[in-house]
């Protein structure tokens, strides 16, 4: 049979010899010819009523000059939204589950336990627990169906559609800017996303860079720093507004350094043009609400959050048993923060800020929390359920300024990705050196730009 | 339809949505259709799953398997990514093609956007040049109705020679049809004759001349037609597959499918 298969072959290149050039168009051509056939007999159009809007609403939304302008303004609007809700809330949340902490570790002393066990379980495992759900459940209980209808309403293709000359510039492929949008999420999702993008070389660009994204895990850092120190430092009306803006710039920052990086790329080690393609704007589509409510909330805050809990726990162990357990006269955080307090003091952050970022490898969620237990790891309360008493224990207590909170931003923003986004890199490339790129750069970036920017503040000061 | 119909009619009630459960499925139904038509809308409304649906080309990424069962039959359903041709011009569409050649689908469920059907049937006239056994699923007929257009199911039928099912899956409206008219479809209950483009006049000799090859080679092959316009357009993957034997035993093996009880006939042909 293989040769009957071989004489077939054989004969269908020699048919093919005497084939006029244009028999490939000629082939789609006749296919087009049936499919208007077929739909001018059983479609008919008798009027047009929303089709005109759609297109009134899409010429102003793509338009050159406003076109840019909207999509901020949309994401600032999000992000305001986000930090207004989320406010009251997280606070709510915290003052309940603190108090479930003290409640509970009073019973165990009562109880007769011994003292690492209540530390271990209750300011270890359970404080990791606590803290991650009163900073995180309210933003992306927000956050995520506010994002989501913008998703259901047909928006995001709009936005690549808006972008699209940057990225071609760029080297890149447009379709990036839908996998950065799916990286506002998670980022190990936008990197599964990149899917859809089918030239090898743009889709490493899309991978590596996708970690410029903020994504869920971190937007609560910048969150707490843009109202910590951004909105302080303005009138209380006024406040909201400039925490919201001050995210808005962070994830504009986060762009520029996909398009540059993107740039420099594509220039380099992942040499080549821009392949075109098409983009389909889909019509406007009425987002259904109760859609929207469990993709959001169960899909992915509760996915988010479980994950975060998951690491939050093991970190919470892992926090209290080092500045528990002593070795040579003080405890083992204390002895790594002042390890690395002068490399955190070049980049104007501190040991701590490193030592949580060693320990949320695994999710950049926790960061915050870890951060936290490191400062006020010895007390047994910990009462800082405020954002003012968060601000004091920051700022008088540990030394904190305006740099090291804008360095922290900035760190957050372009640090190494997280563990689960590294595994989804690897799984999607199959490649350890495009997989240790990804991780490594992103690294070597935020101490550079960190390092640039504790040496221009010392400077001017 | 409404949705009150739907209910009521008995189709709505003995289908059951089985979710990822695919063990042990009686028949491999695929699921086609251009990017952005509700692919995902109506693949979670038959199986009852919550694939991530979004209002972008291109979203799903993955193929996504889910069951149901209806009229004590089970179901696999396979979610392909969205394409808008099988001319493998793009990786999603490599692996949607692949799958209608090998995968050996019991039937073929194309979805398209009601609102732009002359540019979804270029696909869908693509799919019934690989299978007999297709159903065309208009979807977003509600959108299509504040469009003000009107789309004629039974001409569309009659022009395929496969049935169209109108449907509206975000509300649900139709799935009840689809799937009577797929298990018909499969069992033999419906005839399909599905329309073959005519080759064009420039190549139309050569193919006539390599069909009665292919089809001597494969005698059980649906789509001889297919296969030679194919080899000729020097396809790699089709090629391949008729050397390594893999053509051959697929349509052998959906020749064996369709002889299988509880299917009266098997119907094709060309027009």
């Amino acid at each position: 049979m293989p040769d009957d298969a071989q004489r077939i072959l054989d004969r269908s290149d020699e048919l093919r010899r005497g084939l006029a050039a244009n028999f490939r168009d000629a082939m789609v051509a006749s296919l087009y010819r049936s499919a208007r056939r077929v739909a001018s007999r059983s479609v008919r159009e008798t009027g047009a009523g929303k089709w005109d809007l759609d297109q009134r609403v899409d010429r102003l939304v793509t338009s050159r000059w406003l076109g840019l302008p909207l999509m901020l303004a949309l994401l600032g609007a999000v992000f305001w939204l986000t930090i207004l809700g989320a406010n009251v809330p997280s606070q709510l949340l915290a003052d309940a589950l603190f108090a479930v902490e003290a409640a509970a570790a009073g019973w165990f002393e009562g109880l007769g336990a011994p003292w690492w066990l209540t530390g271990f379980v209750w300011h270890g495992v359970y404080r990791g627990l606590a803290w991650v759900v009163s900073v995180m459940l309210p933003p992306m209980a927000i956050f995520f169906p506010v994002f989501t209808i913008l998703e259901d309403l047909g928006y995001l293709p709009r936005v690549a559609f808006n972008l699209d000359w940057l990225f071609r510039k760029a080297g890149a492929h447009g379709k990036q800017a839908l996998t950065m949008a799916m990286g506002f999420g998670c980022n190990a999702a936008g990197v599964t996303s990149t899917r859809i993008i089918d030239s090898p070389r743009e889709r490493l660009l899309a991978i590596i860079t996708n970690n410029f994204v903020p994504c869920n895990g971190r937007f609560p850092t910048l969150i707490m720093l843009a109202v910590i120190f951004v909105a302080a430092a303005f009138p209380p009306a006024a406040a909201s507004f400039a925490a919201a803006g001050a995210v808005v710039a962070v994830v504009l920052l986060g762009a520029a350094f996909t398009l540059a990086v993107s740039w420099a790329l594509s220039r380099t080690v992942l040499a080549g043009e821009s392949s075109a393609f098409t983009l389909e704007l889909p019509p406007y589509r009425r987002p259904s609400v109760l859609r929207i409510l469990y993709t959001s909330l169960i899909d992915r805050t509760v996915f988010v959050l479980g994950r975060a809990m998951l690491t939050a726990a093991p970190a919470g162990a892992v926090i209290w048993t080092l500045a528990n357990v002593e070795a040579g006269g003080a405890n083992l955080a204390a002895r790594a923060v002042s390890w690395l307090d002068p490399l955190g003091a070049a980049v104007g952050l501190d040991g701590v800020i490193l030592l949580a970022y060693v320990i949320a490898i695994p999710a950049n969620e926790i960061v915050v929390p870890t951060m936290l237990m490191c400062y006020l790891g010895g007390s047994m309360m910990v009462d800082v359920t405020a954002y003012e008493q968060l601000r004091a224990v920051l700022v008088d207590q540990h030394g904190w300024t305006l740099l090291t909170a804008v360095n922290l931003m900035l760190f957050s923003l372009l640090h190494n990705p997280c563990a689960t986004t590294i595994l989804t890199i690897w799984k999607e490339t199959r490649s350890p050196r495009w997989t240790a790129l990804a991780a490594a750069m992103p690294l070597g970036i935020a101490f550079l730009t960190c390092f640039a920017t504790a040496q221009a503040a010392r400077v001017l000061h | 339809m409404t949705a009150a119909e739907c209910g009521a009619c008995p189709a709505g009630a003995q289908l059951a949505r089985m979710g990822i459960d695919v063990a042990g499925a009686d028949h491999v139904v695929a699921l086609a259709g251009n990017p952005n038509t509700g692919k995902s809308s109506v693949f979670n409304a038959l199986t009852g799953l919550r694939q991530h649906v979004g209002n972008w080309a291109g979203k799903t990424v993955t193929r996504a398997e889910g069951a149901f069962s209806f009229e004590g039959r089970r179901y696999k359903l396979v979610d392909l990514p969205g394409a808008y041709s099988l001319l493998s011009a793009s990786e999603d569409e490599e692996i949607c093609r692949n799958f209608l050649l090998f995968g050996q689908p019991d039937c073929t469920v194309v979805v398209t956007d009601a609102t732009a059907l002359e540019r979804n049937l270029n696909l869908v006239l693509q799919v019934l040049e690989i299978t007999d056994r297709a159903v065309v699923c208009v979807n977003l007929m509600d959108e299509a109705k504040r469009k003000g257009i009107e789309v004629d199911l039974r001409s569309l039928t009659k022009d395929l020679g496969v049935p169209a099912v109108p449907t509206v899956a975000r509300t649900k409206q139709g799935m009840a049809e689809l799937v009577a008219t797929v298990a018909r479809v499969i069992g033999g209950g419906v005839r399909t004759t599905p329309l073959r483009v005519e080759p064009p006049p420039e190549v139309r000799e050569a193919v006539s001349s390599l069909v009665p090859l292919v089809e001597a080679l494969i005698p059980d092959l649906p789509n001889a037609r297919w296969v030679a316009l194919r080899l000729l357009d020097g396809d790699h993957r089709v090629r391949q597959a008729l050397l390594s034997g893999e053509l051959a035993a697929a349509a052998t093996e959906q020749a064996r499918a369709a002889a299988r009880p509880g299917r009266l006939s098997t119907a094709g042909g060309t027009q």
